[in-house]
């Protein structure tokens, strides 16, 4: 009696229902990685599930360190914008020059909100002079499509549809070549190219691979369509036998990302778009991106707020790296001025097996960590057996990142 | 003649919260409720045998857990089961699910478009932003600013260092919130109907106001506000139905030494010398006390239940004039098995929580077009929940009990009183719609109670049938709840208090008013009130 007509019902979208069984689903790689699985310690990854580690967190470290380790990026947000107006757009909402962004070139970027807040930090791969992808923590769909009104350009979410591996650490290089994929010794740090994979020198089995990593070591990321994912992760495993490949979990990566002095995303800073208390709001310049500010390109997002914020001398917040004394880990440490005034707070620390040091990432409320940077101290509550040990230690401001491995520059890249 | 230190008018869940707090001060209190049975719009009745009924208020997040914890509600018997989401069916034989996991929600976002999944994350963010603003002015007493009192003061500066507190654009944000239409809200997020409409729901429940009205923003707000044990934004289904929260209420304020006289309705509040002193039964029987609350809402207890010349002219036109429409129905159906849904799978947590059929903002907008026109919605928006699916105790095993709350149901029918030939075609236009999605739906029902806002009002006492005692739009918030300069839950009438939903901060079985209420009462007898926990923090 009641009833609208009906319309005819989407095949696709009503096959799409059975997601709900399956809260925290596996990337493309992932009978492989659950055939390693030996911890069985997961965490959730945007929504997939994801290793924390596989069979000894340390011994993933030292794999990225010595030999050569496979961490699975799939759950990464990529977004392809491809159009005639892929580079005007990128360069209107995001923080560098990407007209300096050559095809098959790769660079670390950042994007802000109109008040010049950040969004998030990602890398932006030229794939050619009109296409590009997008890589980041979180995820941007509406705000890049609602930024692409007005340019000649397609947005697409690719999370899914593209699989993406992580070879990191010295042997590396090797395991790539052993593999077959000629020529990639060419490839410098940021370079990009493609290889032919599945016996296809063309089309869609192609694999991208670019000379990037999140571990300040020698290393490649590989791109590669979802169905073609398994033979991949077969065809490096089988020729890094020798070279001690191994599989790891993101308790690993996470220690040579802070060993290289790289941030992460709500980790060491909170993203505009889930930020509920503003004062967690934070500009490039607070979380150690001012850097990457270009002001010749012309406008981009949150230009005006970020010259004014920098005029006004409004930037409230530094982010630093901290060598602190003795070796117990300082994780989420307040930071103090004087052993008295609290003025900030440690966001990641390890004792670095690579730097033998104590460090960490910090935000401090500015002058401090700015020009003041004498007198610091972080107090380190490290609970020993349901006690807090108190700890009162010394903290040196110092440049990240904390290591610097001439192999991950090193051209050709070395054969370990 | 024994007087009472205080009568409490009605027996609802703010009526038995308040007498509760005002017990355990050691104050000797008295409930009086006019059905056989205390709990208002909270209860839980056996209308066919084997199966009870939650036939008024349905689903419980609002409440306050504070409240929960001061009264002891736990240990009386009050539980609450928290579900796991609910879905609006489209036309197209699909639907689109809520699913409390984050990932979830996004990827059945997707189904639809994948730029409104990625979406919701601003939406969340926003919405959680103003609800943190709220949040605290819940279990205050909203401040008088005519008034300069320095506690009221202090209150106003408390509202404005918070309201100082936010950025530029969140104070813009803040207004708009509370002024605009929940239809143009959403517009700032999402582009399709189907995820629009599914959010707007909240924002027109029990609100004599289509999604495209302004003001209707808020009403969203108000809903978000809950939680179940602490699961923030989670909603539930009271063990035993909703009476599971009066009954809980009303062996606590026994154990206390409280007293409740049911079927003892109120004829008027007897008033001496300006000052109430008792009330006196339908029956003509006087109860002396020193003190009167009501339970009731604003416009029954000031129209029905104090004589018009013990009130002041302009508090009486604006009680006259507060919007509290009837906008609502209810039909409460026993079910011999659980209905199917052909488009949900079998195994979806949807058949657990709360269903709507409401596919598009147009829609719902002509069910309130028809509302305008004196006419119950043809095609009306639903919210509809099985709790058996979670609770065994409502219904014999394999059967279950179906609440659909039902929008809209205007006060009157064609300007004159609903018939039951009204409230049969308003039951059957809410049956067509479920067979619509449910084959065989029909066949499965044992019992069926319908109520339009003519049996609401006449069964529970809430005038018009409004379930908030008053709708929820800024005008009506705040210190201006009831009616400016009485917002805190005093009235012209000495001895004389409110402290139903019709008070700030309104209804939705929050419990609140009631608290709050007996704050201010124990705050004018100088009696301590360190029994009453302090709000949770937001921090």
């Amino acid at each position: 009696m009641n009833q609208q007509p009906a319309i005819a019902p989407s095949t696709a979208r009503a096959a799409a229902q059975s997601h709900f069984r399956t809260l925290r689903p596996g990337t493309p790689f992932q009978p492989r990685i659950d055939a390693l699985a030996r911890t069985n310690d997961w965490y959730n990854w945007a929504g997939y599930r994801a290793p924390h580690s596989l069979w000894d967190e340390e011994l993933e470290y030292f794999a990225i360190r010595s030999q050569a380790a496979l961490f699975d990026i799939s759950p990464m947000t990529k977004y392809r914008v491809e159009g005639p107006d892929a580079e005007a757009f990128l360069n209107r909402i995001t923080l560098r020059d990407v007209a300096k962004l050559k095809p098959g070139r790769v660079h670390y970027t950042a994007w802000c909100d109109d008040e010049g807040f950040v969004l998030d930090d990602g890398t932006l791969f030229r794939l050619s002079p009109t296409r590009f992808r997008l890589c980041s923590q979180e995820r941007h769909l509406p705000w890049l499509l609602d930024s692409a009104i007005g340019f000649e350009v397609i947005v697409e979410e690719e999370t899914e549809a593209v699989a993406g591996l992580a070879l990191q650490g010295p042997t590396s290089f090797a395991v790539l070549r052993d593999a077959g994929f000629a020529d990639v010794e060419r490839l410098k740090i940021f370079d990009i190219a493609e290889f032919p994979h599945d016996g296809s020198s063309q089309g869609t089995s192609r694999v991208t691979i670019s000379r990037t990593g999140f571990t300040g070591d020698l290393g490649y990321e590989l791109f590669v369509p979802a169905e073609h994912a398994l033979s991949l992760w077969d065809r490096l495993m089988l020729a890094g036998e020798l070279r001690g490949i191994r599989a790891i979990g993101y308790a690993a990566l996470n220690r040579a990302r802070l060993e290289a002095g790289l941030i992460v995303a709500n980790a060491d800073f909170v993203t505009a778009v889930h930020a509920v208390r503003p004062n967690r709001l934070r500009m490039p310049d607070e979380i150690g991106l001012g850097f990457m500010i270009d002001f010749d390109k012309g406008h981009f997002n949150g230009r005006r707020a970020i010259v004014s914020a920098r005029a006004k001398k409004r930037l409230r917040h530094v982010l630093v790296g901290l060598e602190i004394e003795g070796n117990i880990p300082a994780e989420h440490a307040m930071v103090y001025y004087r052993k008295s005034q609290e003025v900030g707070l440690v966001s990641a620390a390890m004792w670095s097996p690579m730097a033998k040091r104590n460090i960490a990432i910090a935000s401090l409320a500015r002058p401090f960590g700015d020009t003041i940077v004498d007198d610091l101290w972080v107090e380190i509550y490290a609970m020993r057996e349901l006690q807090y040990q108190k700890l009162m230690k010394r903290a040196k401001v110092v440049p990240r990142p904390f290591i610097k491995l001439d192999r991950r520059t090193a051209n050709p890249p070395a054969d370990f | 003649m024994k007087s009472w230190d205080a009568i409490v008018i009605g027996g609802g869940h703010n009526g038995l919260v308040n007498a509760c707090y005002l017990q355990r001060a050691g104050l000797d209190v008295l409930v009086v409720e006019k059905n056989g049975w205390v709990g208002g719009a909270a209860t839980s009745r056996e209308l066919t045998p084997g199966f009870l009924y939650s036939n008024c208020s349905y689903v419980c997040s609002l409440f306050r857990p504070e409240i929960m914890r001061d009264l002891e509600l736990p240990r009386f018997g009050l539980q609450v089961i928290a579900y796991e989401g609910g879905a609006v069916f489209t036309r197209d034989g699909d639907y689109l699910a809520n699913y409390r996991d984050h990932d979830a929600h996004r990827r059945e976002f997707a189904r639809f478009s994948r730029r409104d999944a990625e979406a919701y994350d601003r939406y969340a963010r926003d919405v959680t932003r103003q609800c943190r603003f709220i949040q605290p002015l819940l279990m205050r007493t909203a401040p008088d600013p005519t008034s300069f009192r320095p506690r009221d003061l202090g209150e106003l500066l408390y509202l404005g260092k918070k309201f100082a507190g936010l950025s530029a654009e969140e104070m813009a944000l803040t207004l708009r919130f509370w002024t605009m239409s929940i239809s143009d809200f959403l517009d700032e997020y999402f582009e399709t109907d189907v995820v629009k409409a599914n959010f707007a729901l909240s924002g027109i429940i029990g609100t004599a106001l289509g999604p495209m009205s302004p003001g209707t923003a808020y009403v969203l707000l108000h809903h978000y506000m809950g939680e179940v044990d602490g699961s923030v934004g989670a909603w539930g289904y009271a063990r035993g139905g909703m009476g599971a929260v009066t009954q809980a209420l009303a062996a606590s304020f026994e154990a206390s030494g409280g007293t409740i006289r049911t079927g003892a309705e109120v004829d008027h509040v007897t008033i001496r010398r300006g000052k109430a002193r008792g009330v006196v039964l339908a029956s003509g029987e006087e109860i002396h006390g020193k003190l009167v609350v009501s339970n009731a809402d604003v416009k029954r207890t000031f129209l029905k239940l104090v004589e018009e010349r013990e009130l002041p002219d302009i508090f009486l036109r604006r009680v006259r004039n507060f919007r509290i429409r009837g906008s609502s129905g209810k039909v409460n159906i026993a079910l011999d098995s659980l209905p199917e849904f052909p488009a949900l799978p079998k195994d979806s947590p949807v058949y657990r929580g709360d269903m709507h059929f409401t596919d598009s903002m147009e829609r719902m907008e002509r069910a309130y077009d028809d509302w305008k026109a004196g006419r119950w919605s043809a095609d009306p928006f639903l919210d509809m929940v099985i709790p058996t699916t979670l609770d065994p105790t409502m219904a014999p095993s394999g059967k279950h009990f179906m609440s659909c709350f039902v929008q809209y149901a205007p006060p009157k029918v064609n300007g004159g009183d609903w018939t039951d030939a009204d409230r049969d075609g308003f039951a059957e236009s809410v049956i067509a719609q479920i067979s619509d999605y449910s084959p065989g739906f029909r066949n499965r029902i044992v019992h069926m109670e319908v109520r339009t806002p003519r049996e609401i009002e006449a069964e529970v006492g809430l005038t018009e049938g409004n379930i908030f005692q008053g709708e929820l739009t800024f005008d009506q918030l705040l210190f201006n709840r009831p009616v400016p300069g009485y917002a805190q839950y005093r009235s012209p009438v000495a001895g004389l208090y409110m402290c139903g939903s019709s008070t700030h901060p309104g209804g939705g079985v929050m419990g609140a008013p009631g608290r709050n209420a007996a704050a201010e009462i124990l705050s004018d007898l100088a009696k301590p009130t360190k029994h009453m926990s302090p709000a949770h923090d937001v921090i």
